[in-house]
Formats: C-alpha cells, structure tokens, sequence
C-alpha cells in the first residue's frame, strides 16, 4: 500500500512576529507568539493541536511550546536536523502525520534570535574537533560564507558564472523586499554599483551575497483538505515534498564525492517531481533557500528550472524578479533581505502567494516551489491552491 | 603555546593515524583492505564495499588547486589579524576526487597570507608541506611550479 501526500492536507495558518535584531522577548516567548498567530489566522484553539515539527536546532522544546501556548495532547512530535535544510522537512513530516492519521492538527514553527554576533556558531571558539569540521577548519574555513564561496569559486571556474549572476541574485530580492514591509530591508534600495563596490566577506563573495542574520519567529498550521476547506482562510495545499541527501553528501564542506557541486537539491528534487502531477515549467513562482546568493543558481539546475551550469544564466534579463520575470522568487525578499529565520518566511511567502496576499503578488499564482537550504541536507514542498 | 588556531584532535579513532603521518611528514590516505579503494576524509567503513578493515597508504604529495577562497573579517580572532588570507581544496595527482582542505604558503612554516590571492589559479600544481602549529601538524601545499 502507497500513501501518496498529494493535496491530502493544507496550511490553513500563518502566523510571525516581527523581524529584528536585539528583539526584547525571549526565543520562547517569540516562537509562542508566532503560534498562536497562526491558530488565530485560521481559527482553531489550541487546545487542539495535536501534532509538532520543527528543528533539532529549535532551542524552545516541545514540552516547553505546549505548556505555554496551552496545546492538547501531542501524539506526534519530531524534529528535522541540518539548520536551514530542514525548514520544508518539518512541514513535509507535520504533513505526513496528518495524511496518515498520527495527528489531526499540526503546527511546525521555527524561533530565533541569531542576530546578535556573539550567538553565531562560528564565532565561538571550540574545543579540539573530533567532528568532519577537523578537515577545514583549522585552515581559516571557519563560516557557512567561506565553506560556500568554495563551491562559487568552483562554479565559475567550471560554467563561466560571474558575480553579475550573483548581483542580479541579491538585486531581485532587495526590490521585492523593497515592496514588502515586514522585510528588514524594507528602507533601503540596492544598486548594482553598490553591490560591486561592497566589502568583502569571503572572496568570491561580497556582503550583498549574504543573508541577513535576524530575530524573528515563524509558524504554520496543517490540517486534513476536508476540514481546511471549511476554516477562515483560503486552502494551500501540500502538493509534494521531498527530503534530499544525495550519496557521499558531507554537509556544507561536501568537496569529498566525485560531483560537489551536485548537491543535496538534485536528490529532493527527483523525489518532489515523482510525487507532483506537474513539473518545473508549471511552477508560477519560487521561493528559492537563499543564506548565500550562490545556493540560488545552484537550486535552479537542481529543481530543474534550467540544465548544468545554466542557473548563472537563468538570473539574466531579470528573470526572478516580480512581476515580469520568468519565475518571481522570494518575492518577499527572502533571507537575503527580508529576514533570515533558517529559511521559514520562505514557507510563509509561498502561502501567502497562493492565497493571492504577497506584497508582490503573482498574476494567477496557482502554484509554488518552496526550497530549504542547498549544500547541507535539504528539503522542499511544492503548494498548490 | 595556545595560538587561537581551531586544532583536530589527534587522538580521534578513526582519525588520529591521518595526523601522527603528517608529524611524521606523510600525507596519508585510507585505503579499504578488500577493494582498495582509497576514502578521504578516513571512516570506519569501506560505502563501496562495506568492509571495516583498512590501511594507510602514503600518497606523493602531489597535487592540484581545485577551488580557493579569501576570507575576509569578521573572524575568530586568530584568523582575523591574518586576514585576508587563502583556503584551498587541492585535488590528489593519484585520485582528483580525493580532496582536501589547506592553504598555499611560500614555505612549510611560511603564513597563509603571504602569497598574493590575485596570483592563484585553479588547476596549478602543488605539494604538500608540513606546518606546525602548537603540538598538531597540518598538511599545507607549496608551489610545485617548474623545478
């Protein structure tokens, strides 16, 4: 017996505080509200919350959640691991438990407070590693934005990608966060000039390539499609989701296989099109995990939006840019500038698409893409509404 | 002398081998016993075979640039008065897919920010040289060039 996911269970609610840096309330606290937010958006108690997903790197635990937000019995509860890969895999795993009956209403949330530097993981000094970071860190590999700028470095030399792909990357994002005002970067504009005159962080790779380190706190409520359609909100229904963790895959320095930049995307893509009734050239809109402006090229080819080597390409002509691009992507402005919440306000943009409310609303958007984290073990949904 | 610098374990057990050969001025790779075929970074079980008996075979030393990086602040404090500095991955002349993590230096103890990054190519050769830091011994590369 196959049990298939396809349209069986629906976001009906979305809920977030707002983004910032030094916000005063705890994480606890801002992972509580983001929640009942949602319950509020689509009208259930949540007393009957009966299922939760999120993060291994969630700090606020289940127990913890419950107590506060005044959930029911839980009956499923799990936890996605790899950082930003994990982000669609708590929703694919709260939406599997409600096709399959483990629960009947499902929240998946993620909270954090990362934005103050002292709190980045790279910046604490560690112990001896035993770990897989003893094989680059010693030698100054030290941030997610120098293990990257390895495999751009490699992009370039092998398709001939140029920082004008990576600029037009940042460039789409910032004049979608520009008409967005939840978006950290609402206020300021971004040029390509500025962009290439921007300081370095790690060469290949300048400040705009980077994403914005943010405290916020996001949330999402699943229930079966016979119950959604009768609640406040419009349906978005879970099409297809995958998981991806191709063979001799190392998370984030994966320089140890044959193909590397190969990625995680290409694994969770071929078991997203298998589930989908349509395939990449139906997708209306896009919001593509973006920590780094080169994972967004490498998606494209790994999703199937354009062949090896043509993802630089594909960003020209203003190809990801609302409302006239190709395929509109994070069109909220996503981690590069709305906010960076380990990639969840992805999730909550490709709702917010398909119930027609985006700051930068595709004409007709009946489906979307939502992508968590390339080079790192790796997730990702397609909607449909 | 502490120095800042994030260190491996050397007592690592499926490790620990990989870092008393480079003290020893051997840049060593794992190698399964039934098939032979060598794996990097070293585990404790053979993904083409699935034996767990293995060996250490030396390698030339010689190799290839395959990406490389510049970092530039903010950084861990002792990487940070080096920046900017140069992160390679080198790609074995024996095997190209078995690659590793360094940094090109003039000389074995030389800095990782003494060669100018405008003047690295990907593809150039290198070979391995050993620098010493506190009690670990990290495998860094030098210029083969035409010798």
């Amino acid at each position: 017996m196959t049990v298939t996911l396809r349209d069986q269970v629906a976001i009906v609610g979305i809920g977030q505080t707002g983004f910032g840096k030094g916000l005063d309330d705890s994480e606890l606290s801002l992972g509580c509200q983001a929640i009942v937010a949602a319950l509020a958006d689509c009208g259930i108690a949540p007393g009957e919350v009966d299922g939760l997903a999120s993060f291994t790197m969630e700090l606020n635990r289940e127990v913890d959640v419950a107590r506060n937000v005044g959930l029911g019995d839980i009956t499923y509860f799990s936890q996605v691991g790899y950082g930003g890969g994990a982000g669609c895999g708590t929703v694919l795993q709260a939406a599997m438990a409600v096709a399959t009956g483990q629960c009947r209403v499902a929240v998946a949330w993620r909270a954090r407070k990362r934005a103050a530097k002292a709190s980045r993981p790279w910046a604490q000094v560690p112990p001896r590693l035993s770990d897989h970071w003893q094989w680059s860190r010693p030698f100054g590999l030290l941030r997610p934005v120098d293990e990257v700028a390895m495999l751009a470095r490699r992009y370039f030399h092998e398709y001939g990608g140029t920082r004008d792909h990576l600029a037009n990357v940042a460039l789409a994002f910032r004049k979608h966060a520009n008409r967005n005002p939840a978006a950290t970067m609402h206020d300021k504009p971004l040029t390509r000039e500025q962009y290439m005159d921007a300081r370095w962080i790690s060469e290949p790779l300048c400040l705009f390539d980077n994403c914005l380190e943010t405290d916020g706190a996001l949330a999402v409520v699943l229930v079966g499609a016979d119950r959604a359609v009768d609640l406040a909100q419009r349906p978005v229904f879970v099409h297809s989701g995958a998981q991806g963790l191709p063979r001799q895959h190392q998370t984030m320095i994966n320089y140890f296989n044959d193909d590397p930049l190969e990625g995680p995307s290409w694994a969770a893509a071929r078991q997203l099109w298998r589930g989908a009734e349509f395939g990449p050239a139906d997708v209306k809109v896009a919001q593509i995990y973006d920590a780094f402006s080169p994972l967004v090229p490498l998606s494209l080819e790994g999703y199937g939006f354009c062949g090896r080597g043509e993802g630089g390409p594909f960003t020209d002509g203003g190809a990801l840019e609302w409302p006239d691009g190709r395929l509109p992507t994070n069109t909220s402005g996503g981690g590069m500038s709305e906010a960076y919440v380990h990639g969840f306000n992805l999730v909550l943009e490709g709702v917010r698409q398909l119930r027609g409310t985006s700051t930068s609303q595709v004409a007709d958007a009946d489906t979307c893409l939502v992508t968590s984290g390339e080079g790192v073990p790796t997730s990702a949904l397609l909607m449909r509404n | 002398m502490e120095t800042g610098f994030v260190l491996p374990d050397l007592d690592g057990e499926d490790t620990a081998e990989f870092w008393a050969g480079c003290q020893r001025g051997e840049l060593l790779v794992q190698a399964c016993d039934a098939c032979r075929r060598w794996r990097f970074p070293p585990r404790p079980m053979c993904p083409d075979c699935q034996s767990v008996a293995s060996h250490w075979v030396p390698t030339s030393g010689r190799a290839t640039v395959w990406s490389f990086v510049v970092p530039h602040p903010p950084l861990l404090p002792a990487y940070a008065d080096l920046a900017p500095y140069n992160v390679i991955v080198v790609a074995l002349d024996e095997d190209p897919t078995i690659r590793m993590v360094g940094n090109l230096v003039t000389s074995a103890d030389g800095p990782i920010n003494e060669i100018d990054p405008a003047t690295i190519r990907i593809a150039e050769p290198v070979r391995v040289a050993f620098a010493t830091v506190e009690d670990v011994t990290l495998p860094r590369w030098v210029r083969a060039g035409p010798q």
